[in-house]
């Protein structure tokens, strides 16, 4: 029986490249098709027991009670904004009410005890909704820092539809 | 002069390791960058943005996410029905955070609502929770990266 010398001098092993290059362009194209830039996403947080909040005595309240309501015309574009008694003329001015009423200034702890009670027209568009609940709950400092407002925020119980 | 002899036997390779190079740095690109999360995601939802929406610092542990249309259509998990047919659903998922040895109102209700869904609709929505058990809440909006409120003046005139 004849046997091969396997380590002849000066010849190379060659490698199948072509498979491997088969599965790294696949695994590509399969990144490139399903990559997806995504915006960043982040929550407003509100808690809403199902029984109605006990207000706290008026002597452990730091801050009066806050209603905010917003309205909307039939198509569910917002017209009008009321805090309390005042009414201010976009969400820039409601979040100087809110920075008046609560203040910037005090302590972290301090505003904690703040609430709002938000309603608003059923038709009101979900976006104006949020842009409210932005306007309460904070607001950015000219060198881009978040300071919080009001963090207890709730809504009012949902008023039925309008007939149509 | 000698001029040498070219041989046409010859192969002719190409050097293919820059470009396997490459192609795995962009491989290794597209996985690090993969996003897994998509299932918090519907192609019904846009989100409204807000500029205050921060991914939040911690996770959340306990959450359920429910998608609402703006035509009234909500998900939740892989259920898909009006938002005011939800309470079955809620129900099952009460009793499941329940079997868990969870605490049904320590789960936090991740609303993702359409951008242009009625307001009121999103109240029902929350109505329709609280009245199945849960009480923590969870507005979800897209980051603005522009500085500023949105709506300077909503009201005519503002």
């Amino acid at each position: 029986m004849q046997i091969r010398n396997a380590n002849k001098a000066g010849e190379k092993i060659e490698l199948q490249m072509t498979p491997m290059i088969d599965i790294v362009f696949q695994l590509l194209v399969f990144f490139i098709m399903t990559f997806k830039i995504v915006s960043m996403e982040g929550d407003f947080n509100i808690r809403m027991p199902a029984a109605a909040p006990q207000a706290a005595p008026p002597e452990q309240m730091e801050f009066p009670p806050m209603n905010l309501y917003l309205s909307a015309d039939a198509e569910g574009t917002l017209t009008g904004i009321q805090l309390n008694e005042s009414q201010p003329t976009s969400f820039q001015a409601l979040n100087q009410e809110i920075q008046k009423l609560v203040g910037t200034d005090s302590g972290p702890g301090a505003r904690e005890s703040a609430e709002i009670e938000i309603g608003f027209d059923y038709d009101l568009r979900y976006e104006f909704v949020i842009g409210a609940v932005t306007a309460v709950s904070g607001t950015k400092t000219t060198t881009g820092d978040l300071v919080k407002l009001i963090e207890k925020i709730r809504f009012n119980t949902p008023e039925a539809p309008e007939a149509q | 002069m000698k001029l040498v002899k070219k041989h046409d036997s010859g192969i002719l390779e190409g050097d293919l390791t820059p470009m396997i190079d490459m192609t795995f740095q962009l491989i290794a690109f597209f996985m690090v960058l993969i996003n897994f999360t998509q299932s918090e995601s519907n192609d019904k939802v846009q989100l409204p943005d807000s500029e205050l929406a921060k991914p939040p610092e911690t996770v959340l542990e306990n959450y359920r996410i429910i998608h609402l249309g703006k035509d009234g259509t909500a998900v939740m998990g892989t259920k898909e029905e009006n938002y005011k047919g939800l309470r079955t659903t809620l129900d099952l998922q009460y009793r499941q955070i329940q079997f868990s040895g969870e605490e049904p109102a320590d789960t936090t209700i991740v609303i993702r609502a359409h951008k242009d869904a009625k307001g009121g609709m999103v109240q029902e929505l929350i109505q329709i929770c609280q009245e199945a058990g849960f009480e923590s809440f969870a507005l979800r909006a897209e980051e603005n990266v522009n500085n500023g409120f949105k709506y300077i003046s909503p009201v005519p005139g503002g």
